[in-house]
């Protein structure tokens, strides 16, 4: 790769480590607080992480998942009861809670997976919601609608990460590893096998495409990512509770990816952060903004339905369309 | 006890059928799931409040039910036509996704218009039908349940008979096979899917009055648990089938209080999705689907 191409690929990124420096200078004026300011910046990093992660499900494999905050609840609550009952630090916790996510993931796929578009997506919003009851009233285990709360910050060795600018940069490296991961597996046989199944899967089968496995693939890894987030989640808020993860969330990440560009990671992750954002911007209107949102997911879908940035083999589909 | 379980079931029943029905049918022809119509359910029950209060004080119970459901009903199913033009006519032919996003959009939208208009608290619906019931070895049954059990089986069986037997029936089945060859044949389908709206939204709002009727008490979110009981009665029955519909409302309601009364009503809400993700499993089309082999 020469150089220029670096700088393409990387000018986010550079952009996004660069970010509380901005910040930095915005609150010099003293118009918002910086920490403040970091606070929506972190949350937009966990929106980009489950928006990337659901896009390998939605964008890339074409299987519509309604449910997959339940991935990212089964991974804050992982987190959170490693941390409670055994005290275990977050980086071996992140790992497991990714690995939890995925194996259920997994178990929910194989049966899923056998069905057409539209049941699928009923199903993952079954399982969302049944998981979320459960939350609310397994009171030994979660707690119920109290929520688990004095989960363990993260550190290393010595260090505790407590401070909203150490937490950008943990919430920037997953990004990346997210983001460094969807690019992998869009540039390998892996890839190109489940883009082939979202155009057609009957043809993909008959060129020895194994949709099956492929599918439950993405479904493992969109899964897993989701964990990841969600033990991020835990340890940054240091509280979980069946609230968060509710049907409407699972909505929000969905348009997020649709919004932002099916199937194009630079559009998903910009649609992650307009809309995460949005409510704060919109915060003055307070009782209005939810109405805002609806309305702009109206609109934006009337007007420019292939997303904030387009990828360019949707935009031909929805022209030819 | 199981019978009394059983009465409350087929009341619940009723009213998921009769939303079940709007979904049933909107998916039939344009193959979406219209996440709105739990929301045209809710505004249903809403603009039925407003109704009673529009009535002068001291008429007569009768007249205040039947300008209820008349206003509520027009209003309604207005709304929902409005909603397919603005909200799902623009993307028709556009990836399955669009029309989906934009009608949680118009979920969204709705629920919130609703919060700002008449507050986020709970609303008490007026008492329009005389309490208290019959009893039949030892079985409590209100009037209110019988009311929303004769009049949603009324509802069905004229529905069923306008889509069997009239012309504009066979219009509305010929375009759920096949909107080209159907509008080749000279039907016009934007008026038919129109149609299918306010019919849809006009059955969700007597679903809407009943259930405000039924429990007392309308809230603007109760659009979204009864809308996903709802689907999953349209998915119980196979989805694009309308007896289907009628059949899983009932499935549904049944199972439900038969849960409720006998497992855990913690649990109540999660019995709905259970059963729902173990037909889709175990009979993908659902108890009354055809299996139809997908379109290559």
């Amino acid at each position: 790769m020469n150089w220029v191409g670096i700088i393409r690929r990387f000018w986010a990124f550079a952009l996004a480590i660069s970010i509380p420096l901005i910040f930095l200078f915005l609150s010099s004026f003293g118009i918002l607080g910086f920490d403040y300011l970091l606070h929506i910046a972190i949350l937009c990093g966990i929106y980009v992480i489950l928006s990337v992660s659901l896009d390998i499900i939605v964008g890339m494999a074409g299987l519509l998942n309604l449910g997959h905050v339940a991935f990212y609840a089964i991974g804050a609550y992982i987190t959170a009861l490693l941390s409670l009952h055994f005290g275990m630090n977050f980086f071996i916790s992140a790992l497991i809670s990714a690995a939890a996510s995925g194996i259920c993931g997994l178990l929910l796929g194989i049966p899923a997976l056998r069905l057409r578009g539209d049941y699928l997506a009923i199903v993952t919003l079954g399982f969302g919601e049944i998981l979320r009851i459960t939350l609310n009233n397994w009171d030994s285990l979660t707690n119920g609608p109290r929520g688990l709360t004095g989960i363990r910050h993260p550190s290393i060795g010595g260090f505790v990460i407590e401070r909203p600018l150490h937490f950008y940069y943990l919430v920037l490296l997953l990004v990346a590893v997210s983001i460094a991961l969807y690019w992998r597996i869009e540039r390998t046989r892996m890839g190109r096998a489940l883009v082939a199944i979202r155009e057609d899967e009957i043809a993909a089968a008959s060129v020895g495409i194994d949709v099956t496995k492929l599918k439950l693939f993405a479904f493992w890894i969109g899964a897993s990512l989701a964990g990841l987030a969600g033990s991020f989640f835990a340890s940054w808020t240091g509280f979980v509770s069946p609230d968060s993860f509710t049907f409407m969330e699972s909505v929000l990440i969905l348009c997020m990816v649709v919004l932002g560009g099916m199937g194009n990671v630079l559009g998903v992750c910009v649609g992650a952060i307009v809309l995460s954002s949005l409510p704060e911007i919109l915060r003055e209107f307070r009782d209005y903004r939810m109405l805002f949102f609806g309305l702009l997911l109206i609109v934006m879908l009337a007007f420019r339905p292939e997303g904030i940035v387009k990828s360019k083999r949707r935009a031909m589909e929805l022209k030819r369309g | 006890m199981l019978l009394q379980q059983l009465v409350n079931g087929i009341t619940l029943g009723g009213v998921y059928a009769l939303i079940a029905l709007g979904y049933t049918m909107v998916y039939g022809i344009l193959e979406f799931i219209n996440f709105a119509h739990g929301e045209i359910f809710m505004v249903g029950a809403y603009i039925g409040l407003l109704s009673v209060g529009i009535l002068p004080e001291g008429s007569p119970p009768f007249l205040k039910l039947l300008f209820c459901f008349a206003f509520s009903c027009s209003l309604t199913g207005i709304l929902g036509v409005l909603v397919e033009r603005v909200a799902y006519r623009p993307l028709r032919g556009a990836p399955r996704l669009a029309p989906l996003i934009s009608a949680i959009g118009v979920s969204i939208f709705l629920q919130n218009v609703v919060m700002l208009v008449a507050g986020s608290e709970n609303k008490v619906f007026p008492q329009l039908f005389p309490s208290g019931g019959v009893r039949i070895s030892g079985v409590d049954i209100s009037y209110i349940q019988i009311f929303i059990i004769s009049l949603s089986f009324a509802i069905m069986i004229a529905l069923h008979l306008f889509i069997t037997k009239t012309r504009i029936g066979t219009a509305m089945r010929a375009t759920a096979q096949g909107m080209e060859v159907a509008s080749l044949m000279g039907i016009d389908v934007d008026r038919i899917i129109s149609l299918v709206f306010l019919i849809g939204s006009i059955l969700g709002a007597v679903a809407g009055i009943m259930v405000g009727m039924y429990y007392g008490i309308i809230k603007y979110t109760m659009g979204y648990i009864a809308g996903l009981k709802a689907f999953t009665a349209a998915v119980f029955g196979g989805i694009g089938n309308m007896p289907g519909a009628m059949v899983g409302g009932f499935a549904i309601g049944i199972l439900e209080s038969l849960g409720a009364g006998y497992i855990s009503s913690d649990y109540k809400d999660a019995f709905a999705f259970l059963i729902l993700i173990a037909v889709l499993i175990l009979r993908p089309s659902g108890i009354m689907g055809e299996r139809v082999s997908e379109k290559v």
